[in-house]
């Protein structure tokens, strides 16, 4: 009971720390598309006729209201935004909160996937390089990490596509399929996967390692537990503190992933919007994928502090205090 | 341990001499112009006149990656460096001065870091429009976060020792305790962060020239090179490979000797997950 008050004041405080960086965000997006030098009104009117009117243009500008100052724009598109109104798409007319949540689903279904992927592989191999530390296990198991980051993930896709693809003709090379379906989801969630845990695989091994030096595992060792028992009733228990700041920081690393990768395997989620609207100067949905993202990883950053506060509270006084 | 250390640091810098070497020499290693399309050589396998063979164009693939190396060497080395200094002297005036400086740049540091690196790159470039400058800008804009925080923390972890009451007590001014003083204690992190990064800035350029919004055709560049072999796949599989090959050793040598110094300098001095 105490400690669910605890988090939530701790929750509350936290929220309330994230107001100014929300300001921010928005400030920082709204300046980039004010910055834009295209004109919001005449990208509107081009139609397939070509270039607008100018008058026509001056009209709509008036009635509009572009032609304000931008701090009255800002703050028109702000208290629109906060109504969870983020406007309508310049190429489809479709609201762009909805083009943003359909979107969203097909790159959660593979985030997910990929982050289990990722788990996967790289839990056994970052604790077998700590437990083994200097080992030829441990340098192969580091080499691998390094250039598991060194690999462009949009070669990796490639090179996946080309083996199981063409090859071997197992997979489709891309497309959702049918509502994304597993044949067609295996190749970008292990490509996401695989970049995701070579990133995770060296942070389990530093945590493992810390945690291997600690003093209650050299008491364990004393009291002549086995290896075994060591590892993963002690040291791998409180290792795991860790690996859930590495879930959030890998969730982040999965969004990052699925701008390129989604453009190769023709997945329709939010990288792929995000890389369609810029090419079609669809501003509005650009500026709102930037703002969903935001609040995506800020939310997830919260609910990670929260595990771990949970986990952990003893961490969380020492921070206060 | 030790010997496995400077392994890696003696291969990474011999890589990246060796890098830099072909990078500066390209006109005269190239056996062709990177540039120069002949339609009835077009899509060449290996061997010949054409070390990697040619592209759809009749393009020297060899000539092409040569010519990208340095690409992405100088848009890469440039990005590091105005990132850097410009991150590392905010953060540093963060954590020096204190106060509302440090809040409002540490706040700006957690906005920036809320959008998915790639994304903001994304926005940026869809806002600003594609090309050159925008490119650098984009990924100065995503990379300088890192060295405001790991400049302000190393600021921080300095304040109230006592050489630095000692300087002030002798009548040092702020600019001379933070060149004398702080700077050298924040250097050593920093280099080891750029030089990680490094490795980071050109797989951006690679990415975002693949999706069409960085360096743009003709220039040769890794990225725009393996969006020109996507139609070609299945027939000329090796055009995707080469590029990709390129950028795989060319980021791992910079990873190799991040790491290495990482580890050289003080293996416990830094945490992984800030890098």
């Amino acid at each position: 009971m105490e400690l669910m008050v605890e988090i939530l004041s701790f929750l509350f405080k936290r929220l309330i720390a994230l107001l100014p960086v929300l300001l921010l965000v928005s400030l920082i997006s709204f300046a980039l598309f004010y910055l834009s030098p295209g004109d919001p009104a005449e990208i509107l009117l081009t139609g397939p006729m070509g270039p607008p009117d100018p008058a026509a243009v001056e009209e709509f500008r008036q009635r509009e209201g572009f032609s304000d100052p931008a701090s009255v724009l800002y703050l028109r598109w702000l208290s629109n935004v906060v109504q969870g109104n983020l406007g309508y798409s310049y190429v489809s007319g479709e609201r762009v909160s909805d083009a943003i949540l359909e979107a969203f689903k097909p790159t959660a279904q593979l985030a997910l996937i990929s982050l289990m992927i990722s788990l996967l592989i790289s839990m056994p191999l970052g604790i077998l390089s700590a437990v083994k530390r200097g080992s030829i296990i441990d340098g192969l198991g580091i080499a691998c990490s390094l250039v598991g980051v060194s690999v462009p993930n949009f070669w990796l896709a490639y090179l996946l596509i080309i083996l199981f693809s063409l090859r071997l003709d197992l997979l489709p090379v891309a497309g959702y399929g049918n509502g994304g379906d597993l044949a067609h989801l295996i190749l970008p969630a292990v490509t996401l996967g695989i970049s995701a845990a070579a990133v995770t695989s060296r942070i389990i091994r530093t945590s493992m390692l810390d945690s291997l030096e600690q003093d209650y595992i050299t008491a364990a060792r004393a009291r002549g537990l086995s290896e075994r028992s060591v590892v993963f009733k002690h040291a791998l228990r409180n290792a795991l503190l860790p690996v859930i700041t590495v879930v959030g920081l890998n969730f982040t690393y999965l969004l990052n992933g699925s701008a390129v990768v989604e453009t190769v395997f023709a997945w329709p989620g939010i990288g792929n919007l995000m890389t369609h609207s810029i090419f079609s100067r669809d501003y509005p949905v650009i500026l709102g994928c930037m703002l969903f993202l935001s609040l995506l990883v800020l939310t997830m950053n919260l609910l990670t502090d929260i595990c771990y506060y949970y986990l952990n509270p003893r961490l969380a006084h020492e921070e206060q205090n | 341990m030790k010997s496995k250390i400077n392994l890696q640091l003696c291969l990474s810098t011999i890589t990246i001499s060796g890098l830099l070497m072909f990078a500066i020499l390209a006109p005269w290693i190239a056996p062709h112009d990177p540039e120069n399309a002949q339609p009835q050589m077009r899509l060449e396998n290996p061997g010949g006149d054409y070390p990697l063979g040619t592209d759809h164009l009749g393009r020297c693939i060899f000539s092409r990656i040569i010519f990208g190396l340095r690409i992405s060497l100088f848009i890469g080395l440039a990005v590091v460096a105005f990132s850097s200094l410009f991150g590392t002297i905010l953060g540093g005036a963060a954590g020096y001065f204190g106060g509302v400086l440090d809040e409002v740049v540490m706040r700006l540091v957690d906005a920036f870091l809320s959008f998915p690196s790639i994304f903001l790159a994304l926005a940026v470039i869809g806002f600003l429009g594609s090309g050159l400058n925008n490119l650098m800008l984009s990924l100065i804009l995503v990379e300088w976060t890192g060295y405001s925080r790991l400049a302000r923390s190393s600021v921080l972890s300095l304040k109230g020792k006592e050489f630095l009451e000692a300087a002030r007590s002798l009548g040092g001014s702020d600019f001379y305790i933070m060149s004398r003083h702080i700077l050298p204690n924040v250097l050593p992190p920093v280099l080891v962060m750029a030089t990680l990064s490094v490795g980071y800035a050109i797989l951006g350029i690679a990415s975002l020239s693949f999706l069409g919004l960085g360096v743009q055709p003709p220039t040769p560049e890794w990225g725009s090179m393996m969006n020109d072999a996507r139609p070609f796949l299945r027939s000329h599989p090796l055009m995707m490979i080469f590029p990709g090959m390129a950028i795989t050793i060319t980021v791992l040598a910079f990873h190799l000797l991040g790491d290495g110094i990482r580890e050289k300098l003080n293996p416990r001095s830094m945490n992984e997950k800030q890098l």
